[in-house]
């Protein structure tokens, strides 16, 4: 019994989850284009909202290219990893108070792991396809996790020490006084950086860097398979998102006062996610792309240093 | 030209092999069908070779078995983005042949709608650039004001992209006083647009970090290249045919020629935005003191007379058959070298006059040609990204570069 429980769990998530990552496409399509003085899709649907299906159906039915000089075996598993890492991280996620498929005490540490293997998705890509773009796009996203993943992980280690738990259940348990983006606004500010570079999103998103790199390591991909890459892009952001909104924000935990005590966990945790994910359509808008060198200066000599500071910080902050 | 066969020296002796990258002719940053054949050391660009070629029409050898006044649309397609400058640039190189000039009233129309033009390029200049550097919103908010630019060609001549308004000898069309109303009110609005676009990148950090220090050129080196218009004015050389050999009214306007310093990409970017509140000016002076009076040269041997005259009258029923068939085949014999200041830089027209209708031969000078001849100066030694930063900066348009 507890079995299939838990397959209904896991198959209500996955498609809670894709619908979600379907709408996130949409959301920042209506949002840049407002911000950009313009509407975004409204043809297909009520003011466009039926945009996600027909660009599935449209990938869907595209002609599945590949390139004949691919790798073959690796152009086809490498946008498969990128789902996997992405969707797999929704295991170890609280959505409300005791909804979780997993709840390892090592939350923290699966989703980083997970997301490090994301990346193998693109660079695999772009060794496979054997195009140059997509090879130099594949490169530029190596040096990126080199220089992000570290930054990343050390930011959250002060929520860690503030918690005493690397499950993120634990964690939101622990904001129960309140979130800790106030103690930890350092750790926040390098984790928003980090996860828009680990997403591959303006202003990082060196990548794939359209007027660049042509669509950097996706370039020879076509159809479904680029359609994957697009899941996992987004998908990955909801994760990063969830995480920043868990660790940061105190998940689904809302005020606790009047009718507010009354609203159901799951709204406040994705009231949360989607204002982080606001937040990084607004960057998209706003800021142009880094250059590739500049970034990892900026991994190197800005966000690590601080992150260090942050950990050194709150320990302090502990021992007192 | 696939596989490079230059080595360079490892540290420690042993030797690496540069890859070639074919940046075009289809790439989303290559203002058309630019190809660059870089030569990468990593992401360092080791050598870059331009290649063009690939928009080719034979627009020169075309031009010359047309008579004068059919050239007009063949130029509206040389720099399709400022279609109008290259009008007034080569009509005002064919009546300096003819050795007539257009009234003053048409001198002020074509004055404000060359200024008018250098807005609508440097939009588009500024919208591709920012969007190849990846800001992608000032792309829109330019396109905001080009379209409206856009509708106001439109309701003058009916084109919105190539117009052929301008006439050797004039203007085709008067304009009136809504339209101007209307251009008036635009340039009211528009000084708070560009203070808009500054907002986004103008200190942005990464922008600054993108562009400065990038893609540098001397002053010496810039004229030694041949640059010209504000590719040339971002190292510092106030050189603009505007003020050097004056055509038009731009004697009689207020205004000056904005310079840079450094001579990077943010210098050119600069001057570019400067030259945007410029030609708001001039478009506003000459609205102001746009005088009255006839918009066509009385010079019927080369002019086309009006329709109502050509239905009443023989002999300017003559004329416009002549005109038509044959082309002003009194035309004196000679040549003439004419420059404009278009809004990518200099534009020459140089035209033989063997004494028929038809030139004997027209070679133009564009200035997009001559700058792409700066992209390996500019691009060597810098990465890809910057190579891509460089070819925003110096503003070139394919059509023109390759006629």
């Amino acid at each position: 019994m507890d079995t299939a429980i838990l397959i209904f769990k896991i198959v209500m998530v996955v498609s809670v989850v894709l619908l979600h990552v379907a709408y996130v496409v949409y959301f920042e399509r209506k949002v840049i284009g407002h911000m950009q003085a313009r509407l975004g899709p409204m043809r297909v649907g009520w003011h466009g909202l039926l945009q996600p299906i027909a660009d599935f159906i449209k990938l869907f039915f595209k002609e599945d290219i590949i390139p004949f000089s691919a790798d073959k075996p690796i152009f086809f598993i490498a946008p498969v990893i990128g789902v996997i890492a992405a969707l797999g991280s929704f295991a170890v996620i609280p959505l409300w108070d005791g909804f979780i498929i997993a709840d390892i005490n090592i939350g923290i540490l699966f989703i980083l792991a997970l997301s490090s293997v994301g990346a193998y998705s693109i660079i695999l890509a772009g060794w496979a396809s054997n195009s140059k773009y997509s090879f130099l796009g594949g490169l530029r996203s190596s040096a990126q996790v080199i220089s992000y993943e570290i930054a990343m992980g050390l930011s959250i280690v002060g929520v860690i020490m503030q918690s005493g738990s690397a499950s993120l259940s634990d964690i939101v348990n622990a904001q129960a006084d309140g979130p800790f983006i106030f103690t930890q606004f350092i750790g926040f500010f390098v984790f928003l950086m980090s996860a828009l570079a680990e997403t591959n999103r303006v202003p990082f998103d060196m990548p794939e860097a359209e007027t660049e790199l042509v669509a950097g390591y996706a370039t020879e991909y076509s159809g479904m398979r680029f359609g994957l890459f697009f899941m996992a892009e987004y998908a990955g952001m909801f994760v990063m998102s969830s995480l920043a909104a868990i660790c940061f924000f105190g998940g689904w935990r809302g005020p606790d006062f009047w009718i507010f005590s009354h609203v159901p966990g799951i709204f406040w945790f994705l009231l949360k996610v989607y204002a982080v994910i606001f937040f990084y359509f607004w960057i998209r808008a706003t800021l142009p792309r880094y250059r590739y060198d500049q970034l990892m200066s900026l991994g190197w000599k800005l966000f690590i240093p601080l992150a260090l500071a942050n950990i050194v910080i709150t320990a302090l902050w502990k021992l007192l | 030209m696939n596989n490079s066969d230059t080595t360079l020296q490892n540290d420690n002796g042993t030797k690496r092999k540069v890859m070639t990258l074919n940046l075009g002719p289809q790439h989303p940053a290559t203002h058309g069908v630019l190809r660059l054949v870089l030569e990468l050391d990593g992401e360092t660009v080791v050598k870059c070779t331009p290649d063009i070629g690939y928009l080719h029409r034979g627009v020169e050898k075309h031009i010359e078995h047309l008579n004068y006044l059919q050239v007009i649309p063949h130029t509206d397609r040389l720099d399709y983005i400022a279609a109008m400058a290259n009008n007034i640039g080569y009509c005002i190189a064919v009546e300096r042949l003819f050795g007539i000039e257009a009234p003053e009233r048409a001198q002020y129309i074509r004055t404000m709608l060359a200024e008018l033009t250098r807005i609508v390029s440097h939009l588009l200049w500024l919208g591709t650039h920012a969007l190849d550097i990846g800001a992608m919103t000032v792309f829109l908010y330019c396109f905001r004001e080009r379209e409206k630019i856009q509708v106001l060609y439109e309701k003058l001549c009916g084109a919105r992209l190539t117009v052929s308004y301008p006439r050797i000898g004039g203007v085709k069309r008067d304009v009136d006083a809504e339209w101007l109303d209307e251009l008036y009110r635009f340039t009211e609005e528009f000084p708070t647009r560009v203070e808009e676009y500054e907002t986004l990148i103008d200190q942005n950090r990464i922008w600054l970090k993108r562009t400065k220090g990038i893609g540098v050129i001397s002053a010496e080196e810039a004229i030694n290249l041949g640059l010209s218009g504000p590719t040339l004015r971002g190292s510092g050389v106030p050189y603009d045919v505007r003020k050097f050999m004056p055509y038009g009214v731009y004697d009689k306007l207020k205004w000056e020629v904005p310079t840079g310093v450094n001579g990077d990409i943010y210098d050119r970017y600069r001057v570019r935005m400067e030259e945007f509140r410029q030609s708001n000016s001039i478009i506003r002076q000459c609205i102001e003191k746009m005088p009255s009076g006839p918009i066509m040269a009385d010079a019927p041997k080369f002019v086309l007379p009006p329709k109502d005259k050509v239905l009443n009258n023989m002999e300017q029923l003559i004329h416009h058959f002549v005109l038509i068939t044959k082309g002003p085949a009194t035309a004196p014999q000679g040549e003439i070298y004419v420059a404009t200041e278009v809004p990518k830089g200099e534009l020459g027209f140089y035209i033989v006059s063997d004494g028929s209708g038809k030139p004997y031969r027209l070679r133009i000078r564009p200035p997009s040609f001559v700058h792409i001849s700066a992209l390996p100066k500019l691009c060597e030694g810098g990465l890809v990204a910057d190579v891509i930063a460089n070819i925003g900066s110096i503003d070139i348009v394919l059509g023109e570069c390759d006629r």
